[in-house]
């Protein structure tokens, strides 16, 4: 490479060529530079973009069914829907309400778990801490009490829209079936949790709900046939629901296992086969088109 | 004392009352929107059925339609866009609920110091309500089992095939009835009495009423058997010498039975005669079968006797109306 230049001449010196390499490596990299900031522009190009998502996210309608079908999230719902079963005005969007308030009680529930212990010298002082010195841990208690109330709410709702739009009869009759435990459920998450504060309102509130399980027939201490059967205030189901005699510790840690773990994951159960057979009973239920008497086959 | 109006906002305004304030908006608001789509509906039916050349090739819904547009839309976004409208809204709802108003947190647990009163949180405040009326196996046990059995039921005894997902009056006039008297002329006023009107030692006050907690309420309810002035007299005549004893136990467990099958017959025949008064109606009752009906009569007798116990109750203050040695209702 250096031979170039001849004999006499000004021959270019070692540093003219590191000059003129150095521009031309320049000028790769500026033109390179702009090639790929350039391809920045459109991301769903990028390796890193279809790690992710796999497919191309356009107006396609392959590409808009795909991108429902190939989500683990969005699956739940079909690719498709029926045009006026997205309107409001018929399902309310009740259910779906519900289910992100279940969401957003989870994630509130869970930061709230961080801060609390369910034992009775504890509990209490726990509230009070988030109440006073935990960044936010009021706003954090406020939005899962107030969200429980929304989702009980939501339930009776979400219960109420798909009776009047006779949105369980056949074949969804099961799907109702799941629902109203789902809705069982519910009330037994927020009234387990309205013990956890260890508070006079929760205390008393449990004492009067778990005093009518005394009362059961055949399980309870003081319900028919029970004393007769050998139910006595140590053996019977009020017992078992407290782990006492009493609303005391043992009480505020099955509500807290209730509350946190146990109620949830059954629920969770019950909601996966409440979405699954939404899916499989031909998806919501309407506005389906009206029939008429004569077309019945009674 | 009335008038008592601060008393009022005391009540409406407690933080965990909030929901049940609310409700009373909510369901008449969505009651008529359910009303609404209804009688919508329902003017399209009646339409329909006047003009069979137009019940061939008409779309059937009341929303706007037109045959050059997709029957369906793709959920990505057209459905996505408003889940995620309705997540936002509700986060704004909560996020604001939460900033303006605490969660209430009231002294440490103390079991030798009791509230009152004493209340279970707002969407248990029916079933403590029926305390008032029924024994506690009935009102904490039976009541609520037989509510979430008998919702369950609900698709098994409706043979009505009319009304599957559009909303309609006309044609599932019982059921929606049936579901209005219960969820909200039963189980709405029950926890709205149970918010509003119940007051310290849970006795009755009415709005504007001042809450008085030293007052006292003397018990002035009676057993049906006793208005009737039953004592076992004349039963122990006939009983053996060793009964004798309990003739009057007897004999109001025996009376009881009187009242307990008359209401039966009475409801049976009250939900029979309105199962009997359109043709529609009386075709789909005898297609049911035997299973389907007697669930029904069941659950439709037991939840009738709610409001009827409830009404001798607070209007003749009458107490039991049978009662035995080991259950009473």
């Amino acid at each position: 490479m250096a031979d170039e230049g001849g004999e006499s001449g000004s021959k270019p010196g070692f540093l003219d060529h590191i000059k003129k390499k150095t521009r031309e490596l320049g000028a790769a990299l500026t033109g390179k530079a702009r090639e790929q900031a350039e391809d920045l522009k459109k991301p769903e190009e990028t390796q890193l973009y279809r790690a992710i998502f796999r497919i191309k996210h356009d107006d396609e309608p392959r590409n808009r069914a795909l991108s429902t079908l190939n989500n683990l999230f969005f699956h739940i719902h079909p690719a498709k829907v029926n045009r006026d079963a997205t309107r409001y005005g018929y399902t309310w969007g009740m259910g779906g309400i519900t289910f992100y308030l279940f969401i957003v009680l989870v994630f509130t529930g869970v930061l709230l778990m961080f801060y609390y212990h369910p034992t009775k010298v504890q509990a209490f002082r726990d509230i009070l801490y988030l109440e006073n010195d935990v960044p936010f841990g009021q706003l954090l208690r406020n939005m899962h009490r107030w969200a429980a109330h929304l989702m009980v709410m939501a339930v009776w709702l979400h219960m109420f829209r798909v009776f009047m739009s006779g949105s369980y009869k056949r074949p969804r009759e099961f799907n109702w079936c799941i629902g109203v435990l789902l809705m069982v459920l519910t009330l037994l998450l927020s009234f387990t949790g309205y013990l956890l504060p260890d508070d006079q309102l929760g205390f008393w509130a449990v004492t009067v709900g778990t005093n009518m399980a005394r009362a059961t027939p055949l399980l309870g201490s003081q319900g028919p046939f029970g004393p007769q059967l050998g139910m006595n205030a140590y053996n019977d189901v009020r017992f078992g629901l407290l782990g006492g005699s009493i609303v005391d510790a043992n009480a505020l840690l099955r509500a807290y296992i209730w509350h946190c773990i146990a109620i949830p994951l059954i629920a969770s159960v019950f909601m996966g086969v409440h979405f699954w057979r939404v899916r499989k009973d031909g998806g919501i239920s309407g506005p389906s088109p009206v029939m008429l008497e004569s077309e019945t086959k009674v | 004392m009335f008038g008592d109006w601060h008393q009022l906002w005391v009540i409406i305004s407690t933080p965990d009352n909030i929901p049940i304030v609310a409700m009373l908006l909510f369901v008449p608001f969505f009651t008529w929107l359910a009303f609404h789509n209804a009688l919508a509906n329902d003017r399209l039916i009646a339409q329909l059925e006047g003009d069979p050349q137009l019940a061939r090739t008409h779309h059937r819904t009341t929303y706007p339609y037109n045959s050059r547009w997709e029957r369906e839309l793709h959920t990505n976004p057209f459905l996505m866009r408003k889940e995620l409208l309705a997540a936002l809204i509700i986060t704004i709802i909560l996020m604001v609920w939460a900033l303006t108003l605490n969660a209430p947190l009231e002294e440490p647990a103390n079991a030798s110091v009791t509230m009152n009163p004493a209340k279970a949180p707002w969407y248990f405040l029916g079933l403590q309500e029926m305390l008032e009326y029924f024994d506690p196996w009935i009102a904490g046990v039976i009541v609520p089992t037989l509510i979430i059995v008998g919702l369950m039921a609900i698709p098994f005894i409706d043979a009505n095939p009319l009304g599957n997902g559009y909303y309609t009056y006309k044609q599932r006039r019982h059921a929606i009835w049936t579901f209005l008297i219960g969820f909200e002329a039963i189980w709405l006023v029950l926890v709205s009495i149970g918010t509003f009107i119940r007051g310290p030692g849970f006795m009755w006050y009415w709005p504007t009423q001042t809450w008085d907690p030293d007052r006292v309420e003397f018990n002035v309810n009676r057993n049906l058997d006793q208005i009737f002035g039953v004592n076992g007299h004349w039963l122990a005549h006939i009983l053996p010498a060793a009964w004798k004893p309990e003739a009057v136990i007897i004999a109001r467990g025996l009376f009881g039975i009187i009242p307990m099958v008359v209401y039966g017959i009475v409801a049976a025949l009250f939900i029979h005669w309105i199962c009997m008064r359109t043709d529609y109606s009386r075709k789909i009752y005898r297609k049911m079968s035997l299973v389907q009906t007697v669930t029904m009569y069941i659950f439709l007798i037991t939840m009738l006797f709610l409001p009827v116990t409830i009404f001798l109750r607070l209007v003749f203050r009458i107490k039991y109306v049978w009662e035995t040695p080991w259950f009473s209702i």
